[in-house]
């Protein structure tokens, strides 16, 4: 039963992991940008929510919005000024100028906010509250609730870039920046676009993460980017499905590490991407031709 | 250090082909000269000043090899710290076995360039931005793995034996001259590997991966043995910081495994220049005066210098040498070559010539 337990712990810690990816997979997949501040954003829009709850003591559902969209607004400007300035230089200096933004801002928050732990205060029962299948599992609504809203995002993401228009010409200047530009679209502007979607789930990535557990200023590195990367790598790059199931995979592997032995729970997760970065370099999702 | 042997040679009618534009004969004098004097600098400075130098030199060993990787072969390295950390644990191994922690620095840097090996072959699957955070998943695996035994220390670390019976004064002078030996060893290995057929291999793959692919050039070979040269400075580094602090600390916040010790070598070659081997030397000396004069205020000089570093290379990419380069056409170390036009001696400088110095002029956006 225990077993059981882990894996459904597993898949649901899954959801929360696809959340972290999928902002890098779709920066990577419209830009070819990777993102290596990536996690550390996701801990500042954590460290936002904080900031506003305790500020304005609004109920957090409120404050969800409001850290998605400020975070899409970061997104938008630093892709039109930095990221954009970046590329235009190659894909070196974008990793080079994406990891000095990391340690900016990770050294910015240790700064202003040291080092301590915090937690993103819901002021609901919901964090705590649980139901139970048969009388060993107990099942936390909020990892369900995160879980949904992964995959809420993914098919809102899906839905968004295969039937809308402007998901099209994102796309399209994904596929063929030049000739995109010679129909007319202002690709500086679609990646802006694109950057603030990524963003946005950035926000709810780390503002989930805050809710789940605690942020420090290290978390961003130390879990969001690290996990986001293992899930897509193991998913396969570039898919956006893949990052659920590369997302699940990890948690899973992680959950059964626990079990084993509590201090197993990161290194099985880490040993599973190895293993799929040897067996299957392409991922376990695209095929060879792809990748 | 190459001597410039046809500089008398009379050449109005014809090309020429050498090192430097200036004779470099000079500058290797000058760099034993300067060894000479960093070398007998513990007979006349402070102990405290020779700590801070160590902290510098360690920088620069680092600096050297990420410049290596990043600037000649195109390899953005964010988990180095892997192989310093191993380094560090190759170190304290053998120590806690009864050889000398300073005997044991071979066996350092020689373990840290073996455990590349492995590694590469998980890494040589992805490329640039993957490739950079998978360095980074590796490096944190590599932590975790470590913290597992308990024997060498866990998670908590573990004191360096073998080092009790030194005299503090003495101590210091020797972790100083084994720091200066590896960051020399360091320079010398980068200067003559890029003067060899690697330098003209990796300019080939930088100018046009598929041509040298296609015209035979072993591109994997290339970026391996970089990969594994870099890792076996890393650990030697590594290995100097062991004695240095005469404990190992694993952990990804202020131990040998934290994400920092990347940075501050990226930082310091970004800022110095990427992709010359001045640059790391430059940039280890702007990194340490930031370091110290703003080490009081904790967080600071990282913030400060992610900053300059993100400017320099949206601005001024080729770094502080870069500019100084562009100036005076100066280099120190010249690995590449030097044309001379019909009729160009070394006294008139023609404007517009430049230099040739191709592999130098490492282009960061490839």
């Amino acid at each position: 039963m225990a077993w059981v337990n882990a894996i459904i712990q597993g898949i649901l810690t899954g959801g929360l992991y696809a959340l972290f990816a999928c902002g890098l997979s779709l920066m990577f997949g419209v830009m070819k940008v990777v993102n290596l501040a990536h996690g550390d954003l996701a801990t500042v829009a954590g460290y936002i929510g904080i900031g506003i709850i305790a500020a304005t003591h609004m109920p957090f559902l409120w404050s969800v919005p409001i850290v998605v969209l400020a975070m899409a607004v970061v997104g938008y400007v630093l892709q039109r000024t930095l990221i954009q300035a970046a590329l235009r230089r190659g894909e070196l200096t974008t990793l080079i100028v994406t990891f000095g933004l990391s340690m900016v801002i990770e050294n910015g928050l240790l700064q202003f906010f040291s080092a301590n732990n915090r937690g993103l205060g819901v002021g609901d029962n919901i964090v705590t509250a649980s139901f139970s299948i048969g009388s060993q599992i107990q099942v936390a609504w909020l990892d369900v609730i995160i879980f949904v809203l992964a995959i809420v995002v993914l098919l809102g993401l899906q839905y968004y870039m295969s039937s809308t228009k402007y998901g099209r010409l994102i796309r399209a200047v994904a596929d063929d920046r030049e000739a995109a530009q010679l129909c007319g679209a202002d690709y500086r502007h679609v990646f802006g676009v694109a950057a603030a979607i990524a963003f946005g789930t950035v926000a709810l990535a780390g503002m989930a993460y805050g809710m789940t557990t605690v942020i420090s200023p290290t978390t961003g590195t130390d879990t969001i980017l690290l996990f986001a990367f293992a899930a897509v790598v193991i998913g396969g790059l570039g898919s956006l499905w893949g990052t659920l199931i590369g997302g699940i995979i990890l948690g899973v592997a992680q959950q059964i590490g626990a079990q084993l032995n509590i201090s197993y729970e990161l290194l099985a997760g880490y040993i599973v991407f190895l293993a799929v970065l040897v067996i299957r370099p392409q991922g376990l999702t695209t095929r060879r031709s792809q990748s | 250090m190459s001597v410039v042997t046809d500089a008398t040679a009379r050449s109005e009618d014809k090309l020429r082909v050498t090192r430097s534009r200036r004779n470099v004969a000079w500058t290797g004098a000058g760099a034993i000269v300067l060894i000479v004097v960093l070398g007998a600098f513990p007979y006349y400075v402070r102990s405290g000043t020779l700590a801070i130098m160590v902290q510098g030199l360690i920088v620069l060993t680092l600096a050297s090899m990420w410049n290596l990787l990043a600037g000649y072969a195109g390899l953005v390295s964010v988990g180095q710290q892997a192989f310093f950390g191993l380094g560090a644990y190759f170190l304290l191994i053998p120590a806690m076995h009864g050889v000398s922690p300073f005997a044991a620095l071979p066996i350092a840097a020689v373990g840290a360039g073996v455990a590349a090996l492995p590694l590469w072959w998980l890494l040589s699957r992805l490329r640039t931005g993957y490739f950079a955070i998978a360095t980074w998943v590796l490096a944190s695996a590599i932590m975790l793995f470590i913290e597992r035994f308990q024997s060498i220390g866990g998670g908590t670390g573990m004191p360096l034996p073998g080092l009790t019976g030194y005299d503090p004064a003495v101590l210091t002078a020797y972790t100083y001259w084994a720091a200066l030996a590896v960051a020399v060893l360091a320079i010398a290995a980068v200067y003559f590997l890029l003067r060899g057929r690697l330098g003209l291999v990796l300019t080939a793959i930088r100018d046009d991966e598929q041509a040298a692919r296609s015209s035979g050039v072993k591109v994997g070979l290339a970026r391996l043995l970089v990969f594994v040269v870099a890792a076996v400075g890393c650990g030697a580094a590594g290995g100097i910081l062991a004695i240095d602090q005469l404990q190992v600390v694993p952990g990804t916040s202020g131990g040998v495994f934290s994400v920092l010790w990347t940075a501050e070598m990226a930082f310091a070659v970004i800022i110095g220049g990427i992709g010359t081997i001045e640059g790391p030397i430059v940039g280890t000396i702007v990194y340490m005066v930031l370091q110290q004069t703003l080490q009081s205020y904790n967080a600071w000089y990282l913030i400060i210098l992610g900053l300059v570093a993100i400017a320099v290379t949206l601005f001024a990419r080729r770094g502080l040498w870069g500019l100084l380069d562009e100036r005076f056409s100066i280099r120190l170390f010249p690995v590449g070559y030097y044309l001379w036009a019909p009729g160009e001696t070394r006294r008139r400088r023609r404007s517009g010539t430049g230099s040739a110095d191709t592999p130098a002029k490492a282009d960061v956006s490839r």
